[in-house]
């Protein structure tokens, strides 16, 4: 195995071009400097993924799916409708087995712990696992009991902490300023963009490990888009965040690791520029260039 | 030609609206009619006394009183059955479960089934439980014919919660159980509209409460004593030959239609305000 650093004046823009898939990676950027293992090597992951296979009513939803997510990144899933991309994630945090008739074999590790395993209880896994979903869905209360319901049902009845958690929380998630004279007005009030910011702040105040997104902009305006997006690249200095999205765009402005997955199967994974620059697959190359979506 | 019918079904409607207008005033016109000259205070202050065979001095407190308990302690006992039914297969049954299903069809089959019926089935049990015509009687009875109302309009608010809102509360770590508060919340117009319809139904009802809660001309002190209702007053005194009693009972009917009035627009109120602030 060769290791090579390549930092070549030439190819600043795109260092990727003629380095084989087991190589680590450095880039050299004037903004940032980051050392980026690809996908075979990925130290220390979150999630892993051994031969998972998802069956939803005798349909083969997930094939055969192994994957490393990297710990304090964005993970973007990319690729299209009906690929099983927010089945993948929905098994994440098992909110998958509500609907009927799934059948799920194989491994996922979240931080060491077979998330399927019996002796688990699932709202442990789920507690670790904020979910943002494609509308955003404020619970039929006020803005501070939206925030301080999830500490409470873990335990938390002091009020005073209950209010240092909202204040944190709806800060972390941007919204604290624009709030904090109405905390007691109902959640769905305030606009969809806000709503979305105010369902982050909920899943973060539970203190989770990872955050999932499934589509958690494509409802929104470009604004609130570009909010949610500076959020989730902020947080990622604490959190994992591993999000499903359909617009490439936004892979390409935040993701630091791709996800490639066609018909229930990943195609491929790797760091983002690798993936994107020099995808080692033909159909990642043709789904990058546009050719179907 | 387009025009020709789109005049044709508008007329259609309005006339449909006036039907069921009109009709609404003329019933309205023959208890105000008939029933205001027998109104007085004592109507609705006193129990009957003296006269007639059902009295035509006093006035009808036993029969609103009766009404009053059966309306509530149905619907206390409707809700504590029927709240449990509509959560446990909205959140605990998977989507498309058969005993979900069942249970839909079912309350269906309760809901078409007549009230005089509901009042033999009471009776039927009353007789082998060994109980005899009394307010407990006519509670059980009107809590059978209500409760199906109560499933069905409570679940049809609670199959539209979003999938999106249990999954978000779930996702947070909670339990099945934890989740209740919240979708307890999200169909609480639904609650509100269901104990309407069945609060409707249960204090217009005659035929479930003629074998089981009975007659009586005083005011129930207990659960075991029988108890008087206004739609039965009404059906006996209008059975009188006398006028006088006739035109009490249509008092009763507008003392009905008034106590339906005013806890309609109580629950209205209290639903919107309700809403306002914690919604």
């Amino acid at each position: 195995m060769s290791l090579s650093l390549v930092i070549p004046e030439k190819n600043m823009r795109y260092p990727s071009e003629d380095i084989n898939e087991s190589t680590i990676l450095t880039i050299v950027n004037n903004e940032r400097k980051k050392v980026v293992p690809s996908s075979s090597t990925i130290l220390n992951p979150l999630i892993s993924v051994r031969n998972l296979n998802v069956f939803i009513q005798k349909n083969h939803i997930l094939k055969n799916v192994n994957l490393d997510l990297p710990n304090k990144a964005i993970t973007c899933i990319i690729g299209p409708s009906g690929c099983g991309k927010t089945t993948l994630l929905k098994t994440f945090n098992r909110l998958l087995e509500n609907s009927s008739e799934i059948k799920i074999t194989g491994e996922v590790l979240v931080d060491g712990e077979n998330i399927h395993d019996r002796n688990i209880d699932v709202t442990h896994i789920r507690k670790k696992m904020g979910l943002l979903s494609q509308r955003p869905c404020p619970l039929p209360m006020s803005i501070y009991d939206n925030i301080a319901y999830g500490p409470k049902i873990h335990g938390i009845r002091n009020k005073r902490k209950l209010d240092v958690i909202v204040k944190k929380y709806l800060s972390a998630a941007g919204l604290w300023e624009e709030v904090k004279d109405r905390l007691n007005a109902p959640a769905n009030r305030l606009s969809i963009g806000q709503q979305q910011r105010l369902c982050l702040a909920r899943g973060l105040a539970v203190e989770p490990q990872v955050i999932l997104g499934d589509e958690a902009t494509s409802s929104l305006d470009p604004i609130s888009s570009k909010t949610i997006e500076e959020l989730f690249v902020h947080l990622k200095e604490d959190y994992s965040i591993a999000l499903v999205t359909h617009t490439l765009r936004q892979a390409q402005r935040i993701a630091d690791h791709i996800v490639f997955m066609y018909l229930g199967e990943v195609v491929e994974s790797g760091p983002a520029a690798e993936v994107f620059n020099n995808p080692k697959e033909k159909l990642t190359r043709e789904y990058l260039s546009g050719y179907f979506s | 030609m387009r025009r020709f019918e789109e005049l044709f079904f508008k007329t259609l409607m309005i006339l449909a609206t006036f039907i069921i207008l009109g009709s609404l005033m003329m019933i309205l016109f023959a208890v105000l009619k008939r029933g205001l000259p027998a109104m007085n205070l004592d109507m609705i202050t006193k129990i009957p006394s003296g006269g007639f065979y059902i009295g035509k001095e006093g006035g009808l407190l036993n029969a609103i009183a009766g009404s009053l308990f059966i309306v509530i302690g149905a619907t206390v006992l409707g809700l504590l059955i029927s709240i449990p039914i509509v959560i446990y297969i909205n959140i605990y049954l998977p989507p498309k479960s058969f005993l979900a299903n069942i249970t839909r069809l079912s309350s269906d089959v309760l809901f078409g089934i007549p009230s005089i019926v509901y009042g033999a089935f009471g009776f039927t049990l009353m007789v082998y439980l060994g109980i005899r015509a009394s307010l407990f009687g006519g509670i059980l009875a009107v809590t059978l014919l209500i409760t199906p109302i109560l499933i069905r309009s409570m679940d049809e608010v609670a199959k539209l919660i979003p999938k999106d809102l249990k999954d978000a509360a779930l996702s947070l770590g909670a339990t099945r159980y934890e989740i209740i508060k919240v979708i307890l919340k999200q169909i609480s117009p639904g609650i509100t509209t269901a104990i309407l319809l069945s609060v409707g139904r249960a204090i217009g009802d005659a035929a479930s409460v003629l074998f089981t809660a009975g007659y009586t001309d005083s005011i129930p002190t207990s659960l075991s004593q029988p108890a008087a209702t206004l739609p039965l007053a009404i059906f006996f005194q209008l059975s009188s030959p006398i006028p006088e009693v006739q035109d009490r009972a249509y008092a009763a009917a507008l003392i009905l239609t008034v106590i339906v009035l005013v806890l309609s627009l109580t629950a209205r109120y209290y639903s919107r305000k309700f809403s306002k602030n914690k919604i």
